[in-house]
């Protein structure tokens, strides 16, 4: 970037990874439906948030598809003002940590509210939604 | 395993450098590094080079370096651990020579971060967790991950803004006395607090610069220190890693680094020490959150009190255990591969009583020194205790 020394300008480079979510499709699926998926291990029954294909704890790869409730807590939060290149466009974004019923935690922006009105352990409620761009995701928004 | 020690410790300047190249950059910590151990760089048989690279136009950036710092037909590899990747050199040409497997050995660590503009080094480092799950849809940043860590520390203990800002305070004033750091001003703590949010409740100031920088350690078996004649060798008196989740959501709180504890326990185990042992340290804060939760993860205070010891201040010089004497990464600079050997830069010129300036000396009766390099949020840390 501009510092006053002589430079050498690379040939750009642009870069888009095709990401395979084919052993997981479903819960993008889900999110379409309306609803926020985990998997779990049939074999030692442990769940996962995010959803995973493979046992990490077992090694099994017989995993099942569950529903989670959406009910949480919150256990931290940041309000993010200075964004990365790709995220430009959006304007200033909260990003929180909950606890869910089901014991897993889930990362994700939380909307509806006054990044000051936030408090660790309040309760919030995960939810299907829709991006900028018009792709799935979820967020949290305040229980009540 | 075989007692290895550091013979030679080079840095360059810290901060904006695009007066340089990559490989340039690597020549200034490595020149200084190769004099000061008293070796011919051809005889040099593994090189690590930590960096993580992504923000400069090499994609080889080991052989480019090695190159050009005349190490061709030496065993070389690139370590990566984030922000710990020169801690991960560090670490693999230690074990190297500990195994027996060569006698001599270059760590090098490197980052060129100013090439590109500070959106895409933001997007490139806010990628450094679970990029599908943390980033994709979210736009996690790095500042961010800290300050999760902050709300919930702010949360469970008190903790305040202010307590932060006392941490760049102190690391700036020390920073000031390095000719090497990127930033050489002391700041009030008005101007700390007063400075704008980047991720609530981190602010400007609580955030290590965008740097380029370079570090180097020559490191050498106990036979070759003697065959050498060298005359004041550091000594590897034990080193640990540990890795956490790619997910922060995977993590069982926010409130410490479970990968700083496991390798801080283990570094402590090998050398036979304990926390209370340590004379000075240099400890990872990128965000001035990270360096309390270091307190309290490496146990020089107990968990939830690391606010009281930078109130006190019991981690500047004078103090319980001098921290971050050199500015820390907070001012000193943070090019993330150059770190964990530019703290071992600066644990070597401590415990040689070299510090550069005199002033910033932290006076030592045992000559034992502690690094705690940690990569992205907790994803690696490394911890590595020197003896004179």
């Amino acid at each position: 970037m501009a510092s006053g020394y002589a430079t050498l300008k690379s040939r750009p480079l642009k870069l888009v990874f095709d990401i395979p979510i084919s052993r997981i499709e479903k819960f993008w699926q889900g999110l379409k439906e309306g609803k926020v998926l985990a998997t779990r291990c049939r074999k030692c029954g442990k769940m996962f948030f995010p959803p995973v294909a493979d046992c990490s704890e077992c090694y099994s790869q017989d995993m099942e598809w569950v529903e989670l409730s959406g009910e949480g807590e919150l256990e931290t939060f940041t309000h993010i003002l200075v964004r990365p290149a790709s995220f430009q466009d959006e304007e200033p974004y909260t990003v929180a940590i909950a606890r869910m019923k089901e014991g897993v935690r889930v990362l994700a922006w939380i909307k509806d509210v006054e990044p000051t009105d936030l408090k660790v352990g309040m309760k919030v409620k995960l939810k299907a939604d829709t991006t900028l761009e018009g792709e799935p995701t979820y967020v949290f928004v305040p229980a009540e | 395993m075989r007692r290895v020690a550091v013979i030679g410790v080079g840095q360059s300047k810290f901060g904006n450098r695009q007066d340089v190249n990559v490989a340039e950059l690597t020549f200034e910590a490595v020149k200084p590094a190769v004099e000061d151990a008293g070796i011919d760089p051809k005889s040099v048989e593994l090189v690590t080079v930590g960096t993580a690279g992504g923000w400069y136009e090499e994609y080889l950036p080991a052989v480019v370096t090695s190159e050009y710092c005349g190490f061709t037909g030496a065993g070389l590899m690139r370590c990566e651990a984030a922000c710990a990747s020169g801690s991960a050199a560090f670490y693999a040409a230690y074990t190297a020579i500990a195994a027996g497997q060569v006698d001599l050995a270059v760590a090098i660590g490197v980052e060129k971060m100013r090439e590109v503009d500070t959106p895409t080094t933001v997007e490139l480092i806010g990628r450094a967790g679970y990029y599908l799950w943390e980033f994709h849809n979210f736009g996690m940043t790095f500042p961010a991950y800290y300050a999760m860590h902050a709300t919930a520390h702010m949360a469970k203990y008190g903790t305040t803004e202010e307590d932060l800002a006392l941490v760049a305070v102190k690391n700036h004033k020390y920073a000031a006395q390095n000719p090497l750091a990127h930033f050489q001003k002391e700041i009030t703590l008005d101007e700390a607090l007063s400075s704008f949010p980047v991720a609530w409740p981190l602010k400007l100031y609580d955030c290590c610069p965008i740097s380029d920088g370079a570090a180097a350690a020559v490191l050498a078996s106990e036979e070759k220190v003697r065959e050498l004649g060298v005359q004041e060798p550091v000594w590897v008196a034990g080193i640990g890693s540990s890795c956490g989740t790619a997910n922060l959501s995977k993590r069982p709180n926010y409130v410490g680094l479970m990968a700083a504890v496991k390798a801080a326990d283990l570094a402590y185990k090998q050398a036979k020490l304990g926390p209370e042992d340590i004379e000075v340290a240099c400890v990872h804060d990128c965000f001035t959150i990270a360096e309390i939760m270091a307190y309290e993860d490496l146990g020089f205070c107990k968990k939830g009190e690391g606010p009281k010891l930078i109130r006190e201040g019991q981690t500047e010089i004078g103090g319980r255990i001098p921290v971050n004497v050199d500015g820390g990464l907070k001012a000193k600079g943070h090019p993330i591969g150059a770190t964990g050997a530019a703290m071992i830069y600066e644990l070597v010129r401590q415990l040689r009583e070299q510090a550069q300036l005199r002033s910033r000396q932290v006076p030592l009766k045992n000559y034992i020194a502690l690094a705690h390099n940690v990569g992205g949020t907790g994803h690696y840390c490394y911890v590595t205790i020197l003896r004179r």
